[in-house]
């Protein structure tokens, strides 16, 4: 599920970060980190703006199956 | 009816019938209270007992229809108030109490009600903090159980809308409140969980009277929320009460815009620990590409080192060659044509000459070095302007935008995460979305 890749996302972030902080890799090695960070960080930003506001009304059908309707309070 | 004035003889199934006449027509509607004891249930569902006080007893029963509206469970020794009417029971001559309602002395019978359903599935474990399930860290939709014309629907869209929280919210629409609301607030979380139709759930519903929440104190409530894999938050809205459903959820809110908070205030959390550790990601690399440009300024001069080594070397062959010469001149005014010879021989081999051919060599390859070390440092360099400008991108801009700001410390530019950084009288920036300002710190609190 997108939710257990945007907590893998964020704690490898977290990861490269600590790494970077530790200040033993490699010029090469922390580059490479950086950009890994970078990447980790723009998935974690996606994932977070990516829902929309919506607000449904979920109806279950005479078969028991269910519809959704958008919901919208009645004084709006 | 004289039954006195002439000798009339009757059956006792005559008389029986007739005291229970006059039982049944004269306490018809009677109210009493005492205390239970010799209480039975046996298959049948009837519920017999008897009532008694300090002075006297009487026996009770009540039949399996009653029984089946009763909230509470009554026990030996405890008071009780019912109401019912005197009957006779023909077979054995007795007397008794045809109970059709009671209620637990000096409790209502829904406060009992409470208690002994809490008490049975605390026992159970149902509100074992090991099944307390975590919320989501990133919540995308948002089951609601509520009424779609209460109270609950209407504040926790409120919240949600004044957060502009991007989340998907789903609504199924259930009675709070009367006969059977119960069984639809359970059967719309089972139904959630078949969909797996969303990644949180509020169940709730806006305040009122201890009857009026009553379904959140039903079995069948709390069974669905023990059962449920998706986590719940209760939001039944009654700030001191708990109800049972508050026990057994994962999360207890307070009221529903305290659960619609709840969910999106572990969304802002999240925003806000992606941006600060963009940050760390930046300042850490800057920081490490200054001590990497400070290493390879101290690795080029150390390179350079060497060769003045190898000039000192030279230098003082020379120098010992010399002295060598003067040695020989001083001590013997004439030296021998082979001690000439050696001495020539000797200046030939002077390794200040191979010195300087590797001196050359050395400058040579030390440029080259010198040169990649830096190309090196230049493709690093860009390298992290590209990775920066994509950072420049991200989230800090766009959630300083939606209101949040950056603290710095001044001078050192630390940034605040916590107000035990600070002292008071520590200067700080801070950083909008537009613009930055100085401020001066009066005091800290945690």
């Amino acid at each position: 599920m997108a939710v257990e890749k945007f907590e893998t996302s964020l704690k490898k972030l977290e990861e490269v970060v600590r790494k970077l902080e530790g200040g033993e890799l490699s010029l090469e090695d922390s580059l490479k980190a950086f950009e890994e960070g970078v990447r980790q960080a723009a998935f974690c930003n996606k994932k977070l703006n990516e829902a929309e506001q919506r607000v449904e009304m979920l109806l279950k059908q005479k078969d028991g199956s269910f519809g959704r309707v958008p919901f919208k309070l009645d004084d709006e | 009816m004289d039954l006195f004035g002439e000798k009339r003889i009757l059956t006792v199934s005559q008389l029986t019938s007739l005291i229970r006449g006059v039982l049944e027509e004269n306490f018809e509607h009677v109210w009493v209270e005492g205390e239970i004891s010799n209480l039975a249930m046996p298959s049948s569902g009837h519920l017999y007992f008897t009532l008694k006080d300090a002075g006297a007893q009487l026996r009770c029963v009540m039949f399996r229809a009653s029984t089946r509206a009763l909230k509470f469970k009554p026990r030996d020794g405890m008071g009780l108030i019912v109401r019912g009417r005197l009957t006779v029971y023909d077979q054995r001559g007795d007397y008794q109490l045809l109970a059709e309602y009671l209620e637990p002395k000096g409790l209502g019978a829904l406060q009992m009600a409470f208690i002994q359903l809490k008490e049975r599935l605390a026992k159970e474990g149902l509100f074992a903090e090991e099944h307390k399930k975590p919320l989501p860290r990133l919540p995308r939709r948002i089951g609601i159980v509520t009424s779609a014309t209460g109270a609950a629907i209407h504040d926790i869209l409120n919240v949600l809308n004044r957060r502009f929280a991007n989340l998907e919210i789903l609504l199924y629409p259930v009675r709070v409140q009367g006969e059977g609301a119960a069984a639809e607030i359970a059967g719309a979380i089972r139904d959630f969980n078949r969909l797996a139709a969303a990644d949180v759930l509020i169940v709730g519903r806006g305040g009122g009277s201890l009857e009026d929440l009553w379904a959140f104190n039903e079995e069948v409530v709390a069974r669905a929320i023990h059962q449920s894999r998706i986590p719940v938050i209760s939001a039944v809205g009654h700030e001191v009460d708990f109800t049972i459903a508050d026990f057994v959820a994962d999360l207890r809110a307070p009221t529903p815009s305290a659960a619609a908070e709840l969910v999106v205030r572990s969304k802002g959390e999240l925003a806000t620990e992606v941006d600060s550790l963009v940050h760390r990601l930046r300042q850490v690399m800057e920081h490490r590409l200054a001590e990497f440009q400070g290493e390879l300024q101290l690795l080029s001069r150390s390179l350079k080192d060497p060769t003045l080594l190898l000039g000192h070397l030279s230098q003082r062959v020379d120098d010992l060659a010399a002295r060598l010469t003067l040695a020989l001149r001083g001590g013997e005014e004439r030296p021998s044509q082979r001690l000439q010879f050696l001495v020539n021989r000797l200046r030939l081999q002077n390794p200040g000459v191979e010195v300087e051919r590797g001196r050359e060599l050395l400058l040579g390859l030390e440029n080259r070095a010198e040169r990649a070390v830096w190309r090196r440092m230049d493709s690093a360099r860009e390298g992290v302007a590209v990775s920066a400008g994509k950072l420049e991108a991200l989230s800090p801009l766009s959630t300083l935008a939606r209101g949040y700001a950056i603290a710095n410390r001044l001078p050192d530019g630390a940034v605040i995460r916590e107000s035990g950084q600070l002292m008071a009288g520590d200067r700080l920036s801070l950083r909008f979305f537009r613009g930055t300002a100085l401020c001066h710190v009066e005091s800290c609190k945690d």
